[in-house]
């Protein structure tokens, strides 16, 4: 069946677009087809700096002839409602069909030739192209990210003329800018389109120009007897900044080593977008680099090499600079600079905010194990790094820079260290704070921007979180399972955040796979000590999966179930079940077995253990399982009943306090 | 760079007038008001407005006084020089003619790597943004590409595109030095050879002095205050043929917003004052924008 084969081609598209653009590209495609009734066999977009193409296999020559029954108005309607039918289905009166007194319009439609149907997709989509940011440019009013030059567009082999604000469609497109011949060349379809891009210098799959980047990256660096410090958010951006991406080894001067290593690197990557280059041997960074060019040069990158060394050295340079003269001064002397920062307009300056992440630190230092005037001191230095030339040069070096600048005068190493951590963890995926202090640093300064934010109704709502204070909930949360820290939530940040807290563990838990009704059941309960709830969820995980678990479970429903019903005709029985004259056996052993496991559950309760907890639990399965069979609950003497229905409440009560079992599905 | 001898500083001024010469510019002289971008000269911002085609070029002395380092930084510098192209409507070859005239001053674009790097200016003193790119050269930012969009609030259409050339980075990246103060001005083999330094260090020196620690902050304040008084009487006067006095009250906003940029340089505006200097003279320069705009493109 048929090929469509369409690109839009323009000048350069910013490389952090593209991937979104070719998905973007084919729902759209998708979208429109389907209204159509097409359903093709295949669909595949490409997104590079000058073009985005999309081919669909399997496309009918024409639409499929369709009929499309409308109901009207009722037999004997007003003559003005039958007036407006006939006009919006373009029939007459003679044509209707009366179908149990209402009329039908059936109305024929000749299915459509495809190609028409393809000019009108074409136009809708470069129409309505969800660029992130787009303009318009010489006298045109189209708009698109960057000027749009050409359109192809061949279905079947033929180009589908469109025409849109003046560019018209045709079988023309251009390959790389500089290589080869660099004239406009014809395809007839997807295989020569792809042959002729080749053929031209362009690389046209995005996952097809990022292994040939790591493949050669990596060639250059294992001739030379180096590593290659890979990057993926570097090599997604560099992926969409050239056609024909040729990496190229440049050569750093190696006395710009002796900076931090991660100065040299973020220089690099967010300046230049170079690779950098580690020394196997000792692990540390190699005086070299790669960058991605967009040229095979004649003189094998020799120039290109040597202009971008240039340029590298000169952004060093300006490091070097701020390296030097940022440790001219303490952090000490740099506090007075941050009552000219604002940290939030509502929350005050930075100095605001480090006398409050001081103070906190301070008193939870003990929880974590740290020195509390170990603590004080990193807080109160912990953000003097902002106000710092490399920091304001490289907001991302926050931390660690005012980690190094600590080192550097003479500061005790917990501190520096402590300051360098205390931004971490910032994902899922990155390390937690090394040390007790730097544990007490991070979470007073998350638990600050956390309480502050909640404090003046910057909640994050949906998938907006403009302070990242998800991130921060997250964070405490690892810091405090991770370390065993004891944490008086509620008492530090109140209901709302203990709220906010238990919903992102509750994300963590799930992550991590845990049942989503076990950690809810854990959770009603109204802890607010992290460490306490997880240990609760892992312990009632496992006693679940026993059989005895599985058991007293089904007789905590069935219990619950009767004493719902119960409670809804009226006042419950109160107080303890007692061993009745002439009870029936299972009853006063039920009885029997509470009173045994009753303080046994409080006692590991006590003790935080819950998996004897639930161990004592299990001693209840078989009497309340013989219970069950051998006693019944609603008996006619009232004080019967009312003893049973005692018994019942005090099992509830009994496994309540280790767990809500009602929220456990089962 | 090509194995010939590469341009002194004049000689890549010379070679951006011919070659754009070629293209239709008209190659204008400096604006002999000072201004911190070349974007900022009236053939720019005003003719950028307005539905008439205008095609220019020209170098633009450009003050920072912030940047001053004494002239001691290799590539910072408080007076330099932008060579800036305007074209409106932008030719659908703009790219083309712009990769044209690197190649007219001497860079090959087979030996060296030319990049279209997303760079989306924008310029909040004047109201101003564009979408384009930041031109690089085997890593080095060589050009600012934009298609303005917007200018004092007004849109632009049909859309100018502007070129803006970094001319000190680019000749020494052409003539291979490490300092401004090394680049050839003329001819090195001529009969009076210059440098860069020769022309203009005493300048540097003596400018970043006084910028840092020479003026009186309470006069430039007051100053700034008289160009708020003057726009907007300026504006409200009539020409001979009944026109908005549009580029005199102009040239008083590029006056303020020279005297914005002393103050700032003296350490004298506070982080809370900043957005209201940077919001009055936007709202001076939208002043300047609309009347032009009602000028029916000026008159020009």
């Amino acid at each position: 069946m048929p090929q469509l084969l369409l690109e839009l081609f323009s000048e350069e598209i910013p490389a952090r677009m593209q991937v979104q653009a070719a998905r973007d590209l084919e729902r759209m495609a998708r979208e429109r087809l389907a209204e159509q009734g097409f359903l093709p066999e295949a669909m595949t977009a490409f997104a590079g700096p000058r073009r985005l193409t999309l081919v669909i296999e399997g496309l009918p020559e024409a639409q499929a002839d369709r009929t499309e029954e409308r109901k009207g108005p009722r037999v004997g309607s007003p003559e003005k409602a039958m007036e407006g039918f006939l006009r919006s289905t373009g029939l007459t009166m003679d044509q209707l069909v009366d179908q149990d007194g209402v009329w039908f319009a059936k109305i024929e439609r000749k299915g459509r030739p495809t190609p028409e149907i393809i000019a009108e997709m074409v136009e809708a989509i470069v129409r309505n192209f969800p660029w992130p940011k787009s303009m318009t440019w010489g006298r045109g009013t189209l708009r698109w990210v960057r000027p749009l030059k050409r359109i192809v567009c061949l279905f079947d082999g033929t180009v589908v003329p469109i025409s849109i604000d003046g560019i018209e469609s045709g079988d023309v497109t251009e390959g790389h800018r500089f290589m080869g011949e660099a004239q406009p060349f014809r395809v007839k379809d997807f295989d020569t389109y792809r042959d002729g891009l080749t053929a031209h210098f362009v690389v046209l799959d995005v996952e097809e120009r990022k292994a040939r980047i790591l493949d050669a990256a990596r060639t250059l660096c294992f001739a030379r007897n180096l590593e290659l410090v890979e990057d993926e958010g570097l090599l997604n951006e560099v992926a969409g900044l050239a056609e024909w991406p040729t990496p190229v080894l440049g050569d750093m001067d190696p006395d710009f080593l002796d900076l931090p290593p991660e100065v040299i690197r973020t220089s690099m990557r967010t300046h230049q977008k170079y690779f950098a280059v580690r020394n196997p041997a000792t692990g540390g960074l190699a005086p070299h680099f790669i960058t991605v060019a967009n040229i095979q040069a004649a003189d094998g990158g020799a120039a290109i090499a040597a202009g971008n060394a240039k340029v590298l050295s000169a952004r060093l340079s300006d490091a070097r600079f701020f390296w030097d003269e940022d440790r001219k001064l303490r952090l000490e002397d740099r506090l007075e600079k941050l009552k000219g920062v604002t940290f939030h307009a509502k929350l005050g300056a930075m100095s605001d905010r480090v006398a409050r992440i001081t103070d906190l630190a301070r008193s939870l230092a003990p929880r974590v194990g740290a020195d509390p005037d170990a603590a004080a001191q990193a807080a109160r230095l912990a953000k003097a790094d902002l106000v710092t030339g490399m920091v304001g040069e490289f907001p991302e070096l926050q931390g660690l820079m005012g980690g190094y600048y600590a080192q550097a005068e003479g500061l005790p190493a917990d501190v520096a260290e402590a300051i360098r951590d205390h931004y971490k963890p910032q994902g899922p995926g990155d390390a937690l704070p090394a040390g007790p202090v730097g544990a007490a640093l991070a979470l007073a300064d998350k638990l600050d921007s956390l309480i502050g934010f909640f404090g003046i109704d910057e909640k994050p709502t949906g998938s907006r979180d403009p302070y990242a204070l998800r991130r921060s909930a997250l964070g405490v949360i690892r810091i405090v399972l991770e370390g065993g820290i004891r944490l008086p939530l509620r008492e530090l940040a109140g209901d709302e955040l203990v709220a906010f807290f238990a919903d992102r563990l509750k994300v963590l838990l799930r992550d991590q796979g845990r049942r989503h009704d076990l950690v809810d059941a854990v959770f009603a309960l109204g802890d607010d000590d992290l460490v306490r709830i997880v240990a609760r969820v892992e312990a009632l995980d496992g006693f679940l999966t026993t059989e005895d678990g599985a058991n007293l479970l089904a007789g905590y429903k069935r219990a619950t179930n009767i004493l719902r019903a119960e409670e809804k005709k009226g006042a419950m029985p109160s107080g303890p079940a007692i061993a009745m004259d002439g009870a029936p056996a299972a009853e006063t052993a039920l009885v029997a077995a509470l009173a045994g496991v009753e303080p046994a559950v409080a006692q590991a309760l006590a003790a935080e253990d819950f998996v004897a907890a639930m161990q004592a639990l299990s001693g209840l399965r078989g009497p309340v399982d013989a219970f069950f069979e051998q006693v019944l609950v609603n008996a006619e003497d009232p004080a019967e009943r009312d003893n049973r229905l005692r018994l019942l409440s005090q099992v509830r009560d009994a496994m309540g306090r280790v767990a809500d079992f009602s929220q456990v599905t089962g | 760079m090509s194995s010939e001898k590469p341009l002194s500083f004049q000689g890549l001024i010379l070679k951006l007038h011919d070659y754009w010469s070629r293209q239709g510019c008209v190659i204008l002289q400096p604006h002999d008001v000072e201004v911190g971008a070349g974007t900022l000269h009236p053939a720019t911002v005003l003719r950028a407005l307005g539905p008439k085609p205008w095609r220019a070029a020209y170098v633009q002395p450009s003050r920072r006084p912030a940047d001053g380092r004494y002239g001691e930084n290799p590539n910072r510098l408080q007076h330099y020089y932008q060579y800036q192209v305007i074209l409106k409507p932008n030719p659908d070859d703009l790219q083309d003619l712009y990769l044209g005239s690197l190649e007219a001053i001497g860079l090959d674009t087979r030996l060296h790597d030319i990049r279209f790097v997303e760079d989306d200016w924008e310029n909040p003193t004047v109201g101003a943004w564009g979408l384009g790119w930041e031109v690089w050269c085997d890593g080095m930012e060589v050009t600012q590409y934009t298609y303005f969009q917007q200018v004092g609030g007004v849109d632009v259409w049909p859309v100018a595109g502007e070129l803006t050339y970094g001319l000190e980075r680019l000749a020494m990246y052409l003539q291979g030095v490490d300092h401004f103060t090394d680049l050839a001005f003329n001819d090195p083999d001529g009969p009076a050879p210059m440098t860069y330094g020769e022309v203009f260090l005493e300048n540097e020196r003596q400018q970043s002095t006084a910028n840092f620690d020479g003026y009186d902050v309470a006069t430039l304040k007051r100053q700034f205050e008289d160009m708020e008084i003057q726009v907007p009487r300026l504006l409200a006067m009539k020409g001979p043929q009944g026109q908005a006095i549009v580029l005199p009250a102009y040239d008083h906003v590029l006056k303020a917003s020279h005297l914005f940029n002393l103050m700032d340089a003296r350490g004298a505006i506070a982080v809370a004052e900043r957005q209201s200097y940077i919001g009055r003279i936007r709202d001076l320069t939208k002043m300047c924008a609309e009347a032009w705009v009602a000028n029916e493109g000026g008159n020009a």
